[in-house]
C-alpha cells in the first residue's frame, strides 16, 4: 500500500485529471468541460487601495450594478448544486460589501468551502470573528511591501500597519492564513523582508506573484516592469526560500512571463477548469477577460443556469480547445501544454486575442515584447497611476528617499 | 526541522514533526468530504482541492485527534495483511507531507 494525494488545484493542475466531465445539455459547439472546483467570486469592484497593478478592468463596475444579497446567496446555491467545492470571495475589496458575512454563512450553509482574498484595511476585530464564526475556512492578505513607507506608496492608502493587524487576528482565530506579494521594479528589493514577514505572521504560506499586465496593470507597465537582473535575483531568493522554510512556509511562486520563452498556461487553458463571476455577475474565463473588448460574456441575470453558460457560451467557446489555433500555435508540440498562452495577453499586445501569446518565443512579437520590457524596465517613469474610478491619477512628483 | 540560525518560525513550533507516538488531526480550514458530482473524496485546504486516493482517505479518516499513528498503523497492517514497517513508513511520509503545510496537526502528545 502506498498512500497518494493528488493536486488537483484549479489553476496549475493537468485538466486531464479524472475530474468527471459534466453531460452535455444542447448542443455545444466545443467539448464538454466538467464544472471547476473552485470559482472566483469579484463582489464588487470598489476598493479602498488604488493599487497601479490591479488586474480589474479600467473600466470599473459601479456599485449600482452589482449583484444584491439574494442573487448572490442565489449563485453560491446553484455553485453547490453543480458542483463546485470552493469559493473565493474576492473583488474589489469584498469586504465592502456589508452583507459579506452574511455570504459566508451562505456558502458554509450550502456546503461551499469559502477563502477570503482581501486587502484587510476594512476589517475590524469583530467582524473578522463574525467571519470566522460564519464558516470562513482561509484568509488571504496581499502586502504591497514589508516597510509602510513602500507598501503605502504602492497602494495609494496607509494600510499596512491594519495588514500586519488583521493577520495577527487572523492567527488568534485560528483562519489559516496566506500572504499575497504581488511583485514588480519597486518593491522586488524587498522581497527576503517580505518573506521573513510572512514567518514573523505566521503564515501558512506565500503567494510570490509578478505582476501581470493587463487593465490597470498594463496603463503602469512602464512603472511596474523589473529588470532581467531583478528576475534573476528574484528566482534565486523564491528557491533558496523554498528550501531554507521547507515546513515552515509553503511558497507558490508566479513567473513574470515576458522575459520567458514558453508562454504560461494561462488559467490551466481558457474555460477549461476556472471562472469567475464579476460584480454584475458575468461569467469569464478568467478575471482579466473583459480586458478583450468584442466578447459578450453571459450573466447569472440571464435565463440560463450557471451550468449551461460554462457549457454553452459562445464567449467560452471561442478560445477552448485547440481548434482555433492560427500558427504557430496550431503545429506546435506544445499546443496541448500551454494552449497558447493568455489570450488577454495576445490581445493587449497584438491586438488579436486569438493570436499566439508574444510571451512565447514562437509568437514573430517574442523579440519585440522582450526588447520593450528591457526598455521600460531600464528608462520607464515611476510614477503610479492610481486606480479608481475616474479612470485612473497619476501620482504626484516622487517624495525624496522613494 | 528548523537549522540552527533560521529565523524566528511560530509556524515551526505548530507543525507536527509525525511520530508514532503523535496524535494527529486535520487543521482548522481542512475538509475531508465525498464530493456528490464526481463520486469522490475530497482534501478541501486553502485554495487547492487535493485527491486523496483509497488507502489516503482511509488514514485521514482515522486522524480524529484520539488515536496515535501507532494504533492507525496497527489497525492498517491488519487490514492490508502488510509487514507493519512498510505501512509505517508509508503512513508517517503521508502525514508529514500534509503536516508540513500545516494541514494535519497534533492533538496531543501521548506518554511515551
Amino acid at each position: 500500500m502506498s498512500p497518494t494525494l493528488t493536486d488537483t488545484s484549479p489553476v496549475f493542475a493537468d485538466p486531464n485529471d479524472g475530474v468527471a466531465i459534466m453531460e452535455s445539455r444542447g448542443a455545444s459547439v466545443a467539448e464538454t468541460y466538467g464544472i471547476p472546483l473552485a470559482v472566483l467570486l469579484e463582489l464588487t469592484h470598489r476598493c479602498p487601495l488604488q493599487c497601479g497593478y490591479c488586474s480589474n478592468p479600467v473600466e470599473m463596475e459601479r456599485s449600482s450594478n452589482e449583484l444584491t444579497t439574494v442573487e448572490w446567496k442565489r449563485v453560491l446555491t446553484e455553485l453547490a448544486e453543480i458542483g463546485v467545492l470552493q469559493v473565493h470571495f474576492s473583488g474589489g475589496e469584498p469586504s465592502v460589501r456589508k452583507d459579506l458575512v452574511e455570504l459566508i454563512q451562505h456558502a458554509t450553509d450550502v456546503g461551499l468551502y469559502s477563502n477570503l482574498i482581501t486587502s484587510a484595511v476594512l476589517l475590524t476585530r469583530d467582524r473578522l470573528t463574525a467571519m470566522a464564526d460564519a464558516g470562513l475556512c482561509h484568509i488571504q492578505i496581499s502586502f504591497q511591501g514589508n516597510e509602510p513607507e513602500l507598501a503605502n506608496r504602492v497602494a495609494g492608502f496607509k494600510g499596512h500597519s491594519k495588514k500586519l493587524e488583521v493577520a495577527g487576528w487572523a492567527r488568534e482565530l485560528g483562519l489559516p492564513l496566506t500572504v499575497n506579494a504581488v511583485m514588480h521594479r519597486q518593491n522586488l528589493h524587498q522581497l527576503p523582508g517580505i518573506i521573513d514577514m510572512a514567518v514573523s505572521l505566521d503564515a501558512d504560506r506565500i503567494e510570490v506573484a509578478n505582476v501581470q499586465y493587463y487593465g490597470w496593470a498594463l496603463k503602469n507597465r512602464a512603472a511596474l516592469m523589473p529588470t532581467l537582473q531583478q528576475i534573476e535575483e528574484m528566482t534565486a531568493t523564491v528557491e533558496a526560500a523554498q528550501a531554507r522554510l521547507h515546513g515552515i512556509l509553503d511558497i507558490d511562486f508566479v513567473v513574470p512571463d515576458y522575459y520567458a520563452l514558453r508562454p504560461k498556461k494561462c488559467m490551466g487553458g481558457w474555460g477549461r477548469q476556472f471562472f469567475n463571476i464579476t460584480p454584475s455577475g458575468k461569467i469569464l474565463p478568467c478575471h482579466a477577460a473583459e480586458t478583450i473588448t468584442g466578447l459578450e460574456f453571459d450573466s447569472v441575470r440571464s435565463n440560463h443556469s450557471i451550468a449551461w453558460i460554462w457549457q454553452n457560451s459562445e464567449a467560452l467557446n471561442l478560445y477552448r480547445g485547440t481548434g482555433w489555433m492560427p500558427e504557430p500555435c496550431k503545429g506546435c508540440a506544445f499546443k496541448e501544454q500551454d494552449f497558447g498562452g493568455c489570450r488577454c495577453q495576445a490581445f493587449a499586445l497584438t491586438g488579436n486575442a486569438g493570436n499566439t501569446d508574444p510571451a512565447c518565443s514562437f509568437s514573430p512579437r517574442h523579440e519585440e515584447i522582450f526588447k520593450t520590457a528591457e526598455q521600460e524596465a531600464a528608462t520607464g517613469t515611476n510614477r503610479y497611476i492610481y486606480r479608481n474610478f475616474a479612470g485612473g491619477t497619476l501620482e504626484p512628483e516622487p517624495v525624496d528617499g522613494l | 526541522m528548523t537549522e540552527p540560525g533560521a529565523p524566528l518560525a511560530p509556524a515551526a513550533r505548530r507543525r507536527m514533526v509525525v511520530a508514532e507516538t503523535s496524535v494527529p488531526m486535520l487543521a482548522r480550514g481542512v475538509r475531508l468530504r465525498f464530493d456528490d458530482s464526481r463520486q469522490r473524496w475530497v482534501l478541501l485546504v486553502p485554495e487547492r482541492v487535493i485527491a486523496p486516493d483509497e488507502i489516503a482517505v482511509e488514514i485521514l479518516q482515522l486522524c480524529d485527534g484520539q488515536r496515535s499513528v501507532a494504533t492507525m498503523i496497527d489497525q492498517l497492517a491488519i487490514a492490508y495483511a502488510a509487514p507493519r514497517e512498510e505501512i509505517a513508513a508509508d503512513v508517517v511520509a503521508m502525514m508529514q507531507d500534509l503536516a508540513h503545510s500545516g494541514f494535519l496537526i497534533q492533538a496531543k502528545e501521548t506518554n511515551p
